[in-house]
C-alpha cells in the first residue's frame, strides 16, 4: 500500500486550485483555462495512481488508502477517507469527466459577459466536492460534502446556465437538495445520539447491527430521501429536467454524469450497511418506484421537445435500473447496478456534450430548430447516433453489460417487475432514435443553412474530447472484466448485510 | 472585620459590570467636557477600551462559581458568577465591542446614520440644516449602559435583579431606536412601538415576579427552584408567574406571538442600533431564559414544557413563513432573527443538556447577523440605504467582494457546512435530540429548509439578476465598519471550519450555579 496521503491530495488539489482559478484576472481567460485544465489533469493522474496500488484481490480490506486526521474530535468528525472498488470507479469517473467537460466548455463562454476564472474555479470546487464525498469514510464527513457541494452547482446553473427559466431552475435545484440534506441532518444526528457518538463509517460497520424497529425505519428514510432527491428517483426527480435543461451542456454531463451517482452511491454505501433491515423492509416500495420511474420517465421523454431535457428524463429511467438493480439485492444485480453508473456517468456525459456541441451551434437546444443536420454535420451526428445507441444499451456499448446483468439479476428475484423494466429498453429506442430521427435525419429545416456554425463539423479539440469517451465506451462494451473484477468485492460486502443467503450468483467466468 | 457579619463583596467577580458602568458614566462626563469635533474618538476609545476590559475581566474570572455579594459565607443570590453567566458576558462585551465599531462608521453616510439633535421636529426645516451636522456621541454612553445592563442580566441570580437589569438594557435601546437620522418618523414610530410593548413586558414580568414571590416567599432563582417541589401554596401562583416571566422574557427574545415590534423596531432603528439589538439582545435574552428555566424553574419543568414547546414550534414556523414574503432586506434579517429564536428556545426547553449548545449558537449567530447588518448600512442609494431586496439585484456584478461576503452571510445563516450556522445548527440539534426532542428539532429543520428559501432568494438577486438601472453603490467602509464585516466573516468561517476551541469553552461552562 501507498505511503503517499494520495486520498487526501485528491480532495486537496482541486481545492487548491479553484483557489489559483479563482484568484486569476478575468482578463487572462486563458490562463485560467489552462491553469484549471491543469489542476484536472492532476487529479486525473493522482486517481491513476491510486488505481495503479489498489488491492483488487478478495481478502482485500474493504476501505484500502485509509487516511484519518482529527478534526472536531468533540463530534467524533474527522478528516477520514478510504476508497472500495465502488468509490475508485466513481472516482475515475470524475477525475475523467471533469477535465473532458472543461474541454467541452472551453470556448462556451463568452469571456465578455462571463467570468471565465470563476466559472473553471466553480467547475474545481464542485469536482473536489463530489471526490470528497466518495471518498469520505465519515458519516458527518460525507454530509459536509454532501451539501457543501450545491454551492458550486447552483452557481454554475444559475449564473452560467441558459434560458430563460435557469434561476428557476437553479433555486429548485438548491431547494430540492437542501430539504433532502435537512432531513438526512435529522437522520445523522439520531444515528449519532443512538450510537453513542461514532461517526467513523468502519466502526460503525464493525459494530453490532442496530436493532431492527422504528428507529432504524425512520434513520433509513432520512437517508434515503437524501439520496433519491440527489439521484433522483422517481417521484422525487422533477428539480432534474428544469437543472439539466439549464445547465449548461457541459455542467449538465457533470451533474448527470457524477453528481447524481452520489445518490445511488450512497445508498450502497450508507442505507445497505448502516439500516439493513430497514432496507429490506423498504425495498419493494423502492424497486416499485424504480419500475414506475423506468416507463414513466421513458414516455415523459418521448414527448419531450428539448433536446437538454429529453437527456435529463432519459436519465431519470436510467436511475430506475440502477435502483432496481440495488434493491434486488442480488450480486449480479447489485453489480450491474454499480457498472451501470459508471456507463451511464461515460454514455450520457457523451450525450450532453454533443448535444451541447449542437446547441452551441444551432442557438437553441428546442429539437424543432434542427431536421436533416446531419447531411452539413457528418461526424457530429455520427458521434451523437453512438452517443444515442449507447444511451439506449445497444449489445456492443458498455450499458449494455449493465443493464443486461441488472435485468438478469432483477429477473432471478421477480419475474414481473423485470419484464415490466425491460419495456424500458423499447422505449429508450424509441426515444433515441426518435430524436435522433427529428434533428438530423428527414427533411432539412432551410433555417439551418442561415447559421454558419451549423456547417462546421467537429473542430480538432471536439474530436479530441470526445475520443476518449468513445473509446472507453466501445473498450468496456467489449471488456467489462477488469471492472467488475474492481467492484465485485466492494458490492459483495455490501450485499452481505442485507441478502439473505450469501450472495453466490453465477456471473462471468471469473466465479469460483 | 468578623466572619459572621457584614458584606462581602468579590470584587472580581464584579469587575466585568463596574468597569462597563463606569465607562458609561465617564462618557456623560465626556460628552460635557470634551469639545464637540473631538468627542468622537474619545467616545469610541473610551467604549472599546471599557468593553475590552471587561472582557478581559471576564477571562480572569473563568472557573470562577460563586455569588459576588456574599454575607457571612452566605451567598446572595442578586449577582451570580458561573460558567453560563461569564461566557455570556464575554459574549456580549465581545459583540459590544464590534457594534460600537459599527456605531462609530462616519464615511458612509456623512456624518454618520444617528441624528445630531434628536429633539428637532422631524422634517422641519431645522431638521433638515442638521443633516449635514455630525450625529450625537450620546449614543456611545447609551449603549454602554444597555450593554452593561445585559451583562448583568445574564449574571442576575434573583427575578429583582434582574428585572433592574432588564430596565438598565431596554431604557437605552428605547432611545437609540428613535435616533435615525433618515427616515426619522420611522425611527421614531419604532422607538414608541418599542417602548409601549417594552413597557408592557416589562409589567408583566414585576406581576409575574409578585406571584412567584407569592408562591415561593423569595426572589431567588434557587429558591424558586426548590419550592416549586415543596412549597405549599397553591400551584396556580405558579403557573401565573411563569407564564407572566416567560411572557416578558419571550418579548425581549422576540419569540411569536411576542414578536410583533421586530419587524417594525429592526426595520426602524438606524442599522447600527439594529445591529447591536439582532447580536447582544439575543444573547442576553436568551442568557436570561437559559437561568430562569435552569435555575428557577427546572423543577417544574412538567407544568411549562408543553407551552413552552408551542411556543418554540409556532416561532420557527411562523418566523420562517413570514420571511419568504419578506421585499425589504432588513425585515428579511428581522424575522429571520425570530426564527433562530425559535431554534434556540429548542435550547432553553432541552435544559441541562443543551445549556453550553444554546450558547455557542447564540455566539456564532451574533457575529454572522452583526455582519450582515454591517453589509445592509453599506449598501447605499444616495444617502439612504438601500433595505429594498430588490434595490440589490446584480450587486455581484458591481461590488463583488462585497456580494461574495454577503453570501457567505447567507448561506451561514441557511446552515450550510463549512460555516458557523451549521457547527451552531448541528451541535445544538444533536444536544436536542439528546434530549429527547426529536420533535422539536424535525419541525427546526423544516423550518430551517423554508428559511433557507429566502436567503437563497438574496442570493440570486445578488449573482444572477441584471442590476437595475442607477443602482446603489457601496460605500467603501472605513475601517471601522470594514473591521466589523471582517471580523464577522471570520468568526463565521472559523466556527464553521475549527469550531472545536470554542466547543470546549462552552462544555466546560454549561454548568449553571445552584443546578
Amino acid at each position: 500500500m501507498n505511503e503517499l496521503p494520495l486520498l487526501s491530495a485528491l480532495v486537496a488539489v482541486p481545492l487548491i486550485g479553484a483557489v489559483v482559478v479563482a484568484s486569476i484576472k478575468r482578463e487572462n481567460a486563458d490562463a485560467a483555462r489552462w491553469t484549471a485544465l491543469g489542476f484536472a489533469g492532476a487529479v486525473a493522474v493522482i486517481t491513476a495512481l491510486v488505481a495503479v496500488g489498489f488491492d483488487y484481490s478478495d481478502d482485500a480490506p474493504w476501505l484500502q488508502f485509509t487516511e484519518s486526521y482529527t478534526w472536531i474530535s468533540a463530534w467524533d468528525l474527522n478528516l477520514s477517507w478510504g476508497v472500495d472498488g465502488i468509490a475508485l470507479l466513481l472516482v475515475a469517473l470524475t477525475a475523467g469527466l471533469t477535465p473532458i467537460a472543461m474541454l467541452a466548455a472551453w470556448r462556451d463562454l463568452d469571456s465578455v459577459t462571463r467570468s471565465v476564472p470563476a466559472f473553471f474555479a466553480l467547475v474545481l470546487a464542485l469536482e473536489a466536492a463530489m471526490l470528497a464525498t466518495f471518498l469520505a469514510s465519515n458519516v458527518l464527513l460525507f454530509y459536509f460534502f454532501f451539501e457543501a457541494m450545491l454551492v458550486p452547482m447552483y452557481f454554475l446553473i444559475g449564473s452560467y446556465g441558459t434560458g430563460p427559466k435557469k434561476q428557476y431552475a437553479a433555486v429548485k435545484f438548491f431547494l430540492y437538495s437542501l430539504l433532502g440534506g435537512l432531513l438526512m441532518l435529522v437522520a445523522v444526528i439520531a444515528l449519532w445520539v443512538n450510537n453513542g457518538g461514532v461517526f467513523d463509517w468502519q466502526t460503525l460497520v464493525d459494530a453490532e447491527p442496530m436493532a431492527a424497529g422504528t428507529l432504524q425505519n425512520w434513520l433509513f428514510l432520512g437517508f434515503f430521501i437524501a439520496f433519491a432527491i440527489k439521484a433522483p428517483f422517481f417521484p422525487f426527480h422533477t428539480w432534474l429536467p428544469d437543472a439539466g435543461g439549464a445547465a449548461p451542456a457541459a455542467v449538465a454531463a457533470l451533474l448527470v454524469g457524477v453528481m447524481d451517482k452520489i445518490g445511488t452511491f450512497a445508498i450502497l454505501r450508507y442505507c445497505l450497511p448502516l439500516f439493513p433491515d430497514a432496507t429490506r423492509t423498504f425495498a419493494p416500495w423502492v424497486i416499485g418506484m424504480s419500475v414506475i420511474g423506468v416507463v414513466y420517465a421513458a414516455f415523459v421523454a418521448i414527448g419531450q421537445t428539448d433536446l437538454k431535457r429529453l437527456v435529463a428524463y432519459t436519465s431519470i429511467a436510467h436511475f430506475g435500473f440502477i435502483g432496481l438493480g440495488i434493491f434486488a439485492f442480488t450480486q449480479a444485480s447489485a453489480t450491474g447496478a454499480v457498472l451501470y453508473m459508471f456507463n451511464h456517468g461515460l454514455a450520457t456525459g457523451l450525450l450532453f456534450i454533443v448535444v451541447g456541441f449542437l446547441t452551441l451551434r444551432r442557438g437553441s437546444a428546442q429539437i424543432k430548430d434542427y431536421g436533416g443536420a446531419a447531411k452539413t454535420l457528418p461526424l457530429l451526428a455520427g458521434i451523437f447516433l453512438f452517443a444515442g445507441l449507447a444511451s439506449l444499451s445497444l449489445p456492443g456499448t458498455a450499458p449494455f453489460i449493465s443493464e443486461f446483468l441488472v435485468l438478469f439479476g432483477a429477473f432471478t428475484e421477480n419475474e414481473p417487475v423485470a419484464i415490466v423494466a425491460t419495456l424500458g429498453i423499447i422505449l429508450a429506442a424509441a426515444y433515441v432514435l426518435w430524436m435522433y430521427q427529428r434533428t438530423m435525419q428527414g427533411d432539412r429545416n432551410p433555417v439551418l443553412d442561415e447559421v454558419p456554425a451549423m456547417k462546421r463539423d467537429l473542430t480538432l479539440r471536439e474530436k479530441a474530447l470526445v475520443a476518449p469517451l468513445v473509446i472507453a465506451i466501445l473498450g468496456f462494451g467489449f471488456y467489462p472484466q477488469p471492472l467488475i473484477d474492481l467492484i465485485e468485492p466492494a458490492v459483495d460486502n455490501t450485499l452481505g448485510f442485507v441478502a439473505d443467503e450469501p450472495a453466490d450468483l453465477p456471473l462471468g467466468a471469473d466465479n469460483e | 472585620m468578623s466572619e459572621s457579619s457584614g458584606l462581602q463583596i468579590d470584587w472580581a467577580g464584579l469587575a466585568p459590570l463596574v468597569i462597563v458602568f463606569v465607562a458609561a458614566f465617564a462618557g456623560l462626563l465626556v460628552e460635557a467636557a470634551v469639545p464637540k469635533a473631538r468627542r468622537l474618538p474619545v467616545q469610541v476609545a473610551l467604549a472599546v477600551a471599557a468593553l475590552a476590559s471587561a472582557f478581559v475581566a471576564v477571562v480572569v474570572n473563568a472557573d470562577k462559581n460563586g455569588a459576588v455579594f456574599s454575607i457571612g459565607g452566605t451567598g446572595l443570590g442578586s449577582v451570580v458568577i458561573d460558567g453560563p453567566g461569564l461566557f455570556l458576558q464575554g459574549t456580549i462585551a465581545a459583540l459590544a465591542i464590534v457594534a460600537v465599531l459599527l456605531l462609530a462608521e462616519r464615511r458612509t453616510v456623512r456624518g454618520g446614520d444617528f441624528v445630531a439633535e434628536a429633539a428637532v421636529v422631524a422634517d422641519s426645516a431645522a431638521d433638515i440644516e442638521q443633516r449635514r451636522e455630525d450625529g450625537a456621541t450620546e449614543i456611545f454612553p447609551l449603549t454602554l449602559f444597555a450593554v452593561g445592563g445585559m451583562m448583568m442580566f445574564v449574571t442576575s441570580g434573583d427575578l429583582l435583579t434582574m428585572f433592574v437589569a432588564l430596565e438598565m438594557l431596554s431604557l437605552p435601546l428605547y432611545l437609540l431606536c428613535g435616533l435615525a437620522k433618515r427616515r426619522r418618523l420611522i425611527s421614531q414610530e419604532a422607538a414608541l412601538k418599542y417602548f409601549l410593548l417594552g413597557a408592557f413586558a416589562s409589567a408583566f414580568y414585576v406581576y409575574g415576579m409578585a406571584m412567584l414571590y407569592g408562591f415561593a416567599g423569595t426572589v431567588d432563582l434557587a429558591g424558586i427552584n426548590q419550592a416549586g417541589v415543596s412549597s405549599g401554596q397553591p400551584r396556580m401562583f405558579l403557573y401565573i408567574g411563569v407564564a407572566m416571566i416567560a411572557v416578558a422574557l419571550l418579548f425581549k427574545a422576540a419569540a411569536v406571538p411576542f414578536h410583533m415590534w421586530t419587524p417594525d423596531v429592526y426595520t426602524g432603528a438606524p442599522t447600527p442600533v439594529t445591529a447591536l439589538m439582532a447580536a447582544c439582545v439575543k444573547v442576553a435574552a436568551f442568557g436570561g431564559l437559559l437561568r430562569v428555566f435552569n435555575v428557577g424553574l427546572a423543577s417544574s419543568a412538567w407544568d411549562w414544557h408543553l407551552i413552552l414547546t408551542i411556543i418554540a414550534v409556532a416561532t420557527m414556523i411562523g418566523g420562517a413563513i413570514f420571511a419568504v414574503t419578506q421585499r425589504n432586506i432588513k425585515r428579511l434579517l428581522a424575522y429571520s432573527s425570530i426564527a433562530n429564536a425559535g431554534y434556540l428556545l429548542i435550547g432553553v426547553i432541552a435544559l441541562g443538556d443543551a445549556v453550553g449548545q444554546t450558547m455557542f449558537y447564540l455566539a456564532a449567530y451574533g457575529f454572522t447577523v452583526i455582519a450582515a447588518f454591517a453589509v445592509v448600512s453599506l449598501v447605499r442609494d444616495g444617502d439612504e440605504e438601500a433595505t429594498h431586496l430588490a434595490r440589490w439585484a446584480g450587486l455581484g456584478k458591481n461590488s463583488p467582494g462585497t456580494a461574495v461576503v454577503f453570501t457567505i452571510l447567507m448561506l451561514a445563516l441557511a446552515g450550510l457546512p463549512f460555516t458557523s450556522g451549521f457547527t451552531a445548527k448541528f451541535s445544538l440539534f444533536a444536544a436536542a435530540v439528546q434530549a429527547d426532542e426529536l420533535g422539536l428539532v424535525i419541525v427546526g429543520v423544516v423550518s430551517s429548509a423554508i428559511l433557507a428559501f429566502p436567503y437563497l432568494r438574496v442570493v440570486v438577486l445578488l449573482w444572477l439578476s441584471e442590476p437595475a438601472p442607477g443602482a446603489p453603490t457601496v460605500n467603501l467602509p472605513s475601517p471601522m465598519a470594514g473591521t466589523v464585516v471582517a471580523a464577522g466573516v471570520a468568526a463565521t468561517l472559523v466556527l464553521g471550519v475549527a469550531p472545536g476551541f470554542l466547543l470546549e469553552i462552552v462544555d466546560q461552562a454549561s454548568t449553571f450555579l445552584n443546578t
